[in-house]
């Protein structure tokens, strides 16, 4: 990481976000790569609520709120205007998992079918962060959350992470990426490349929520770098709906990154649940596999 | 207030809410460890660390909230939290 890029900042400080808060940054970030000549669509969420609070906004370009579910429909539109005026401002939609994965996946569809030259950005906080916790489908396999608690008689959540960016790449979109908060000049890449490639473009950032999995406030990039380094994360990139590159890793025990949160806590105690613990390993394992991000020594 | 039409909101307007009244612990900057590579600025949800002109990097504590990003990605280690005496 010796090279850093700095630019613009647009993302404004005074923003009501929780300290060390991963999709604050991912705001941050994503505006330095996309420059001054943007326009954000933003979906209701976490982000959206800490940003811009009546009538505080931390955000220094044009942005326009509109519902949980329609935020791409919105982009369509604004994308449709832009045309017919001739003008070439980019539009962005920055929405989060529960915008993505659950609610809005009808407009996006549309929004990908038609091919607007639009640029979806999924931050994943892996849950309804701003509601208070509730389970969403980005949401890992076994993680406790107010709507899928754990105790004596459940284990966390019951369902695997959907695969969005396949279901966008299936699509057909020219480019879909994964990315982390943990590595953000490589997040910086994606996005500038993402918007400036025409038609529908999908990015999808890891977004470590503190206060959500339970970790402490500092800990925001180890915790995504752990997530890249045990194969739970993979950041790739898809052009035309082929992987064309993946992030390689040595991969460390998927344990590594379940103890340090609160929310796999009952994994490890009050009894140790090595047999749910080999089954997330098993997730990790069916990751590096498909998307071959294992570093293997020359024999 | 008056309610605007459409609820439009100046351009950062949020920099009105200082938030670093929230901080518990506060980054001090060793200038002697540091080798001035950014890392901390990139890298900070607020936005806060700023680059002065001689190339040094401050925390505007107006704004931090002591989440101590900066101290934990710090490659020379050179940013400790300190706990805010009140």
């Amino acid at each position: 990481m010796a090279e850093v890029r700095q630019g613009c900042e647009l993302f404004e400080s005074g923003h009501r976000a929780c300290g060390g808060c991963g999709p604050a940054l991912a705001a941050r970030l994503l505006l330095k790569a996309t420059g001054e000549n943007v326009i954000i669509v933003a979906s209701t969420g976490c982000m959206e609520v800490f940003s811009t609070p009546y009538p505080e906004t931390a955000w220094k370009v044009p942005w326009i709120h509109s519902l949980f579910e329609n935020a791409a429909a919105v982009a369509s539109g604004i994308d449709a205007a832009l045309k017919k005026q001739g003008r070439d401002e980019k539009v962005v939609c920055v929405c989060g998992d529960g915008a993505t994965f659950d609610i809005g996946v009808l407009c996006i569809s549309g929004a990908f079918e038609r091919g607007h030259d639009i640029t979806y950005i999924c931050y994943d906080n892996e849950a309804y962060m701003n509601t208070g916790i509730q389970r969403s489908g980005a949401t890992p396999y076994d993680a406790s959350t107010t709507t899928s608690p754990a105790g004596r008689c459940s284990l966390g959540n019951v369902h695997q992470k959907k695969d969005m960016p396949g279901i966008l790449a299936a699509h057909g979109a020219p480019y879909v990426a994964t990315a982390s908060v943990a590595f953000p000049n490589d997040f910086m890449q994606k996005v500038e490349r993402a918007v400036n490639t025409p038609g529908p473009t999908y990015v999808q950032v890891h977004a470590p929520c503190c206060t959500g999995w339970g970790f402490e406030s500092g800990e925001t990039l180890a915790i995504g770098k752990l997530a890249i380094e045990t194969g739970l994360w993979v950041n790739y990139e898809m052009v035309d709906g082929e992987v064309v590159k993946a992030k390689k890793v040595r991969r460390k025990p998927v344990e590594e990154y379940l103890s340090r949160q609160r929310r796999f806590r009952h994994l490890f105690k009050p009894v140790r649940r090595d047999d749910e613990i080999a089954k997330i390993q098993a997730i990790a394992d069916r990751n590096a596999e498909k998307f071959g991000i294992d570093i293997r020594r020359k024999e | 207030m008056p309610l605007q039409v459409g609820c439009a909101a100046r351009p950062g307007k949020a920099r009105e809410n200082k938030t670093g009244a929230w901080r518990v612990f506060r980054p001090v900057v060793e200038r002697e460890v540091c080798t001035k590579c950014g890392m901390c600025a990139l890298v900070c949800p607020e936005g806060c660390v700023e680059e002065t002109e001689d190339e040094t990097y401050v925390v505007d504590l107006d704004y931090c909230k002591g989440c101590g990003i900066c101290a934990e990605v710090c490659p020379k280690k050179a940013i400790r939290m300190e706990r805010e005496e009140k």
